[in-house]
């Protein structure tokens, strides 16, 4: 981190209220793993969102205290839940009918990159890796009608996230409408990634040189 | 009378051969049917293709099942977990195939065995490796790849209550894959926590009707363990 850097990154807590506020009332949402588990505690209790999990619940609330733990309410990530008024259950066939058929209006994934054309890859880094996890994720990529990402911008090792064409393996093709990342809002859209807002001090230039594709200023 | 309530798990779990094509409900031990799962290890039944949501965790359950040799092939949208020890070590071994499905893909294979639809078309993993070796088809300008029914020789299933004609209600989320599974294997087998007397599920809460079912067998398996 350079000395005269002026800007600050947001934590991981700012960052998944930042995602928070751009969640409308009404809306039906699916929070993947991760820092997407805990936009949903930014989300004003006042404001109706319908949270899914796939494991077959509709109208999620949040995590209970330890002494009102119910052992048969997890999330899709095996944590205790609880419901909010309003609440259903369903088989899993249903619960994923709902996702493959278009009924969500947005699904927040965690991811290794994506690319300018919306291109996912969130679930193997590698070609090779023949034994991994997917869970719900291709499902989500594919059928919810939004897919935003939240992610750090870049790796650990300073690599971009935010690629021409991503390196690893897709989860799906062109799914991603807009990236929350520590740094900045873009949008992903016909002419490549667009910048929406950035942390304030941050000018785009920095920006672009963590950034591999171009990036579109406002 | 139709009652389809047996004594004991190794009733219900009587006659299953070797080469079974195992469905097993259950997410992450909620709706999880356990003792019919260390029922079917007592059977000694081997060669088994395993259908369940994950390659097992810990050495309980399906990861024992795996461990001890079982399973030829398990089908699994989780392979890879923290926890995953005994599989780890099967597949090292090259003992055991894997075929790893978007949990989505897994559900509605499982739902098109279910009602006799051989095969169909989706749009999740259309472009990805997964899709590699699958034929595709393009509707509407999207790319779709095909999925084959899944059907199983036997499905293991939990539910919350049963009467003795085979209808079912579950607990919270503890209802995941058991109505699917239910519906897609020759034989359904069901453990019980709780007995109802016939007529005494409401027809408006049912989630299995008992058309589905085979054998019911009442354990009392109390609450999923505690996660930490």
């Amino acid at each position: 981190m350079a000395a005269n850097q002026n800007w600050r990154p947001l934590e991981r807590d700012a960052l998944a209220a930042r995602l928070a506020q751009d969640i409308p009332e009404g809306w039906s949402v699916n929070l993947g793993i991760g820092i997407p588990t805990l936009v949903g505690n930014y989300v004003p209790p006042e404001r109706e969102v319908v949270f899914h999990s796939e494991n077959g619940i509709l109208g999620m609330g949040p995590a209970p205290p330890p002494e009102k733990i119910n052992r048969w309410l997890i999330n899709a990530s095996s944590q205790y839940v609880t419901l909010r008024p309003g609440a259903s259950f369903m088989s899993h066939s249903d619960s994923f009918a709902l996702v493959r058929g278009g009924h969500l209006d947005l699904c927040v994934l965690g991811a290794f990159q994506v690319a300018e054309n919306g291109d996912l890859a969130n679930w193997a880094r590698s070609e090779d890796d023949n034994a991994p996890a997917i869970g719900g994720a291709m499902d989500l990529a594919a059928g919810a009608r939004r897919i935003w990402v939240v992610m750090e911008h870049n790796t650990r090792a300073g690599e971009a996230r935010l690629l021409r064409r991503c390196t690893y393996p897709l989860t799906a093709a062109a799914c991603v409408k807009r990236v929350y990342t520590e740094l900045a809002v873009i949008d992903v859209t016909p002419r490549g990634f667009a910048v929406v807002d950035m942390v304030p001090g941050l000018s785009l230039e920095e920006l672009q040189a963590r950034t591999d594709a171009p990036l579109l200023g406002r | 009378m139709i009652d389809k309530f047996v004594r004991s798990v190794a009733e219900a779990l009587a006659g299953i051969k070797d080469g079974s094509t195992v469905l097993i409900a259950g997410f992450a031990q909620v709706g999880e049917p356990r003792a019919l799962i260390d029922g079917l290890i007592e059977t000694g039944a081997k060669d088994l293709t395993v259908v369940h949501n994950t390659a097992g965790r810990g050495r309980e359950g399906v990861a024992r099942l795996i461990g001890e040799g079982r399973v030829r092939k398990i089908v699994c949208s989780f392979a890879r977990s923290r926890g995953s020890v005994l599989f780890e070590e099967v597949y090292a071994r090259g003992e055991i195939e894997l075929e790893i499905l978007p949990q989505g893909t897994m559900a509605e294979r499982i739902r098109a065995g279910a009602a006799g639809i051989p095969a169909f078309y989706t749009a999740t993993a259309a472009g990805t490796k997964l899709a590699e070796g699958k034929e595709s088809r393009v509707f509407s300008g999207r790319e779709y790849i095909l999925e084959h029914a899944i059907y199983g020789d036997v499905a293991l299933v939990e539910a919350w209550r049963a009467d003795r004609w085979g209808n079912l209600v579950y607990r919270d989320a503890g209802r995941n894959f058991n109505p699917v599974m239910a519906a897609a294997a020759e034989l359904t087998v069901v453990q019980t926590q709780h007995v109802a007397q016939l007529g005494e599920l409401s027809p408006e809460e049912v989630a299995t009707p008992g058309i589905y079912v085979d054998r019911v067998v009442h354990v009392e398996a109390g609450d999923p363990p505690l996660k930490t």
